[in-house]
């Protein structure tokens, strides 16, 4: 019965216009729950956490550095998942929504590249080092981009996002090799400091910044994802009547 | 499932098993060019390529650090707690280089065993803590040293900081 429900509902939320209507409700929500987790997150970040014992007031960049790269990799994860239904099942919300992490991932990586880099210049005395870490990250942004271009260079994008979809799941064995890149090999990048299960290797003092940065970076990411969505979807079907009709509804 | 799914299902994850498995071999074939340093102790058993340039990783041994008053020239000693390996430098090192730190030296061994870097990068670790902690634990005597196991290292910090 409540599978049913479930089932039902999915249904629903399936067809373009219910999904209008969903995220239209609930995206606002996430961004202002983003908002708030982030000014929570830059204050404390900024002025509560004390200075690193090592690296005094520069460890700061972290509490940005590391909830995008944990997005980045987050968000190839959630766009695997929707490009397996996509291919599996052939619905067309899925192609689509899995096609918009894309861009929201890229954002990501770039911003997790670009701070690292401003980090390791005075930290380790390098901008940029080939090491397995940093060159697995900018893999990873490699097939951001090229999942965007293919899925770009289709006229049918129902076509466009099958054939992108069979690229997200060849990339998907990058996300373990970032993940243990700093196991597995011997990286200038330091090993991992954030353990689920075990103790982190971070004073408890400085950790709310990051527990706020985190959910306030999945929750804009899932804002986004809708919103991106959302206009792709309209895009798309801008000659079908249920567009017209928001249209004509929007222009009285 | 309808029986189309089910086969597309099957060639899904036969996709990524393939992709993953081919993705491990090779890797595992190119161990050795991925890893970015070597330590001391491979440097001593040989287990290094011969005449190429090579990025030296381990710790400053306490006490080596030693400056030429008049220039950028520096000598150390990198230490893996077990062998030891010195290097010579000309130029600017990062702030975060001090004895007992993690750095890597890129450069070249001459035949002496000497070490002649032109970079020199510093390396840190992924404890992140405030000063007055670290004070604590040095008042404790239980700053990291040679010898010590990381593992009885963390334990002493989480001790002294809860």
């Amino acid at each position: 019965m409540i599978w049913k429900t479930i089932k039902v509902g999915f249904h629903r939320l399936g067809s373009a216009p219910s999904f209008y209507r969903f995220s239209t409700v609930v995206s606002p929500w996430l961004w202002a729950g983003f908002a708030l987790c982030s000014v929570i997150g830059v204050y404390y970040a900024l002025y509560v956490v004390p200075p690193d014992y090592q690296q005094s007031d520069s460890f700061r960049i972290l509490y940005v550095h590391v909830p995008s790269a944990w997005q980045a990799m987050a968000g190839y994860v959630v766009m695997s998942i929707l490009a397996a239904i996509a291919l599996i099942w052939r619905i067309r919300l899925t192609e689509i929504m899995a096609m918009m992490c894309a861009p929201i991932g890229a954002a990501f990586t770039a911003i997790c590249l670009a701070t690292g880099s401003i980090w390791g210049r005075p930290m380790w005395g390098t901008w940029w080092e080939w090491d397995a870490r940093l060159t697995s990250m900018l893999v990873l942004l490699f097939i951001y981009l090229g999942i965007m271009g293919l899925y770009a260079a289709f006229d049918d994008k129902r076509k466009g996002a099958r054939v992108a979809c069979i690229l997200v799941l060849v990339g998907l064995v990058n996300i373990p090799i970032i993940h243990f890149s700093v196991e597995w090999w011997t990286t200038l990048h330091q090993g991992k400091t954030i353990r689920i299960f075990g103790e982190s290797s971070m004073h408890y003092s400085m950790m709310p910044p990051l527990i706020w940065m985190t959910i306030g970076v999945k929750l804009m990411f899932g804002a986004a994802l809708l919103d991106r969505a959302r206009n792709e979807l309209l895009t798309q079907d801008r000659r079908k009547g249920w567009v017209r009709k928001i249209l004509s509804n929007k222009g009285d | 499932m309808t029986p189309t799914r089910k086969k597309r299902l099957v060639v899904v994850g036969l996709l990524v098993l393939g992709v993953s498995t081919a993705t491990a071999i090779a890797l595992v074939a190119l161990n050795d060019n991925i890893r970015f340093s070597i330590g001391p102790s491979e440097i001593v058993a040989g287990d290094f390529p011969e005449g190429r340039q090579l990025r030296l990783g381990g710790l400053v041994a306490a006490g080596s650090v030693s400056r030429d008053p008049g220039s950028l020239a520096v000598g150390f000693k990198v230490t893996d707690c077990i062998h030891e390996v010195p290097v010579t430098f000309n130029g600017i090192l990062p702030d975060l280089f001090r004895e007992g730190q993690g750095v890597i030296a890129h450069g070249l061994l001459d035949e002496t065993g000497l070490f002649h870097a032109h970079e020199v990068l510093a390396r840190h670790d992924e404890t992140y803590m405030p000063p007055e902690v670290e004070r604590a634990m040095a008042l404790a005597g239980s700053g990291l040293v040679c010898g010590e196991p990381l593992e009885d290292h963390l334990a002493t910090v989480r001790g002294s900081t809860r």
